[in-house]
């Protein structure tokens, strides 16, 4: 292999960004882990103030969504925007001033909201000056991608890679949302009032909070599956024209959903059906995504056999197709007025968060380890053992909710034979205890399999790095 | 470039141009909030939703007057006054709601109660509870009259929620006494047994006037911002809406202000206030 025409990449901060990622799933999980213990058993909110479960949950989730996945996104874009344009990144010492700044900033972020500092607006809970410097670091991330695929050579990589598409869309739309959705006037240095009041606030907010899940969530992790899944499975994606439809109709359809999240509220009804519409409609685009990652591998079944790195991006797609069919389904009227409110929503977003987030940015972190440390894995046990933790972690997490979801719904409408309320607040509450304690088990599954990988990978790193020294020794 | 890597369609157009491919994304995924989200600030007969008439602050519904509180915002020798006063001091010196009453409509809140909603948002209240009741005959039986628009129309951000790990409390002001309130947020478990909520012993000790690390908590400054988004406070409201949380603890503020959550309006049960 002549290997004088490969070109070198910017990997130093890829590989910061993968370490940090990694850390980020422990810690997440942990929190989120922690806050399901404190609704099996309240006395764990030991009367702290930083760690009530309602701070701890928005630590939580600010945690995983955007200090993991944000530094996922960040990672899996710099690796793959240059390896599929043939160039290194534009400018390498401003990616390297946005990984650090996004860090900071995401640590400032789980701090001050323990402090009690939010928005009170969900998924956007920063407070302005927070707010500000994401935004800012945010299109330093999307310029340092985008003029990365402008300096591409036009010869040798005339076309873009798909992947490159869903990254691009998700940072536009992100960047637009978040900051429509932050507007707002600050009082303090800690405390701001939204711009926007009452039913337009509601339904900005959705717009935004939906599309923390379409786009952050979604688009830019099937950038991750479309480069990810092909080299890992070593076969081309199964449909180049699947993949157009696939992006063009998230990007137009994905912003309509959040009116969804609003039926039967005090929103103009026909916001909230038009919403359900959309959503209904968007199983097929979700779907033809779904399937042409999975058939990619046709022909190459037997590999997830030995391959569990593949089984990770496998089962992540399985996930994908599960959540997104279930998504529609809780947005039809007479579901969402059962589903909303109760546990079933916390459970559906966990079988996207954990089984289609989480597993497939696991396995294209796992992917570029070995790549970019040039090695194979410290232990390829360890990856199978962490792989069954995470599927039966989040099987046992969607099915507790699921169950306690469905029965909230049904115990809060339902009738005795004298025709009134069967059951109190309260009463539901008391029944709810089981499946938070399942939930809990799960929880602790899931946070087990990330220290394992965390463990794993450093081990890698660290026997990687000796080796070198040795061979450098060995060269001198 | 060579003939073969000529663009086929535009597709492959957008696919050889990085910048173009920024631009009709950018159109796409802008469609659905102009669609969705516009029309929300002028649709105004959609919505059973109150109408700001002027500058000043003066506001209308005009299907369904009963929603909102009236007064008449006017300019005199450069001061904004109303006829009604919103709150004022008693003589004894305690400042209390003044002109309004309980189903008199939708009015701002008083300094004490907007202080009260921080901490509700500090402490992550919605994340378990919702503020917004559907139309459905059991959410009737246990909430009451299902929520409107005009409601939260002075709420910067608003707390509909999304989730109900407890109940409700669109409309939970009178339900329950002040006192029921503060021992329930000491101890929730002593009111509720089966109550998965954590204690907030801490609002009975910190002084409602002092925000984050013993800084002074604006009340004038927060007025001022509100009626910047549209929430009406006559001048002389602003002025004294530090003088307003004078004394009071962090549980006071929360429980004046969940005491005043749904009972604004008076719901005329013969109407139909959303098709």
């Amino acid at each position: 292999m002549d290997t004088t025409v490969k070109p070198q990449y910017n990997d130093g901060v890829v590989k910061y960004l993968t370490v940090g990622a990694i850390v980020f799933l422990v810690l997440g999980t942990f929190l989120g882990t922690f806050a399901a213990s404190q609704l099996a058993w309240p006395a764990l909110n030991f009367d702290i103030a930083e760690i009530t479960f309602a701070r701890l949950r928005v630590m939580h989730t600010n945690t995983v969504i955007f200090a993991f996945g944000g530094m996922t996104l960040m990672a899996t874009a710099f690796y793959t925007v240059q390896r599929t344009n043939g160039v290194k990144l534009w400018s390498n010492g401003m990616a390297w001033v946005t990984a650090i700044l996004f860090t900071i900033g995401l640590l400032l972020v789980v701090v001050t909201i323990s402090l009690g500092m939010t928005t009170g607006k969900e998924y956007h809970e920063q407070e302005w000056p927070l707010a500000i410097a994401i935004a800012l670091v945010w299109t330093l991330y999307t310029l340092n991608f985008v003029m990365t695929i402008a300096a591409r050579n036009k010869e040798t990589h005339p076309n873009v890679y798909v992947s490159n598409w869903f990254f691009l869309g998700m940072m536009i739309a992100i960047t637009y949302l978040y900051v429509v959705n932050g507007l707002a006037i600050p009082v303090s240095l800690f405390r701001s009032y939204s711009l926007f009041g009452g039913v337009q606030d509601a339904m900005i907010q959705w717009w935004w909070g939906h599309n923390a899940v379409g786009f952050f969530l979604t688009a830019g992790f099937l950038g991750i599956m479309y480069y990810f899944v092909p080299k890992q499975a070593q076969r081309p994606i199964y449909s180049y024209r699947l993949s157009v439809i696939h992006f063009w109709a998230l990007m137009f359809g994905y912003v309509w959903l959040g009116a969804h999240h609003l039926q039967y509220t005090a929103l103009p009804d026909w916001t909230g059906s038009l919403g359900a519409v959309i959503s209904l409609a968007m199983i097929i685009p979700s779907w033809g995504g779904a399937l042409n990652g999975m058939l990619t591998l046709s022909g190459a079944w037997d590999r997830l056999r030995t391959d569990y790195i593949l089984r990770f991006l496998i089962i992540a797609l399985a996930f994908y197709a599960m959540a997104t069919f279930e998504g529609p389904v809780m947005a039809a009227k007479t579901v969402n007025a059962l589903s909303h409110y109760t546990d079933w929503t916390v459970g559906h977003v966990h079988s996207g968060a954990l089984g289609w987030v989480a597993m497939v940015s696991i396995g294209a972190l796992y992917h570029m380890v070995m790549k970019m440390w040039n090695t194979e894995m410290y232990s390829m046990k360890l990856i199978n053992f962490h792989f069954w933790l995470a599927t039966i972690g989040t099987v046992f997490y969607i099915v507790a909710m699921w169950v306690s979801g469905i029965m909230q719904g049904l115990m809060w409408r339902a009738y005795d034979e004298y025709g009134t309320l069967a059951y109190t607040f309260a009463e539901s509450v008391a029944s709810m205890h089981p499946y938070y304690v399942m939930r809990v088990v799960g929880g602790v599954l899931f946070f087990s399999g990330a220290v394992v990988m965390l463990y794993n990978v450093i081990m890698t790193i660290r026997t990687a790095n000796a080796r070198q020294e040795v061979g450098t020794t060995a060269n001198a | 470039m060579s003939e073969n890597q000529k663009p086929k369609n535009f597709q492959e157009r957008l696919e050889q141009n990085i910048f173009g491919l920024f631009m009709v994304t950018a159109l796409s995924v802008s469609i659905a909030g102009i669609v969705e989200i516009v029309p929300l600030f002028y649709l105004k007969e959609a919505v059973d939703y109150t109408e700001q008439t002027d500058k000043y602050g003066n506001v209308k519904n005009e299907k369904f007057p009963e929603l909102v509180w009236e007064r008449e915002f006017t300019m005199e020798d450069g001061q904004l006054v109303s006829d009604k006063a919103l709150y004022e001091q008693d003589k004894n010196g305690n400042w209390m709601v003044a002109d309004w009453k309980a189903g008199d409509g939708v009015r701002p809140y008083t300094p004490l109660e907007l202080a009260g909603r921080d901490i509700y948002l500090r402490e992550g209240c919605y994340i378990c509870h919702s503020q917004m009741i559907r139309p459905f005959r059991d959410e009737r039986e246990r909430y009451g009259h299902f929520s409107l628009a005009t409601e939260s129309m002075y709420d910067h951000p608003m707390q509909w929620g999304s989730k109900r790990t407890g109940p409700d409390l669109a409309r939970v002001g009178g339900k329950y006494s002040d006192e029921w309130h503060v021992l329930h947020l000491m101890r929730p478990q002593d009111m509720v047994p089966e109550s998965v909520m954590p204690a907030y012993p801490w609002l009975a000790e910190n002084p409602i006037n002092k925000s984050f690390f013993g800084t002074k908590r604006d009340m004038a400054k927060r007025l001022t911002a509100m009626r910047t988004l549209g929430v009406p406070y006559t001048d002389e409201e602003i002025a004294n809406a530090d003088a307003a949380i004078e004394g009071y603890t962090e549980m006071d503020a929360i429980v004046a202000y969940m005491q005043v959550l749904g009972t604004m309006v008076k719901l005329d049960d013969s109407k139909s206030y959303r098709e």
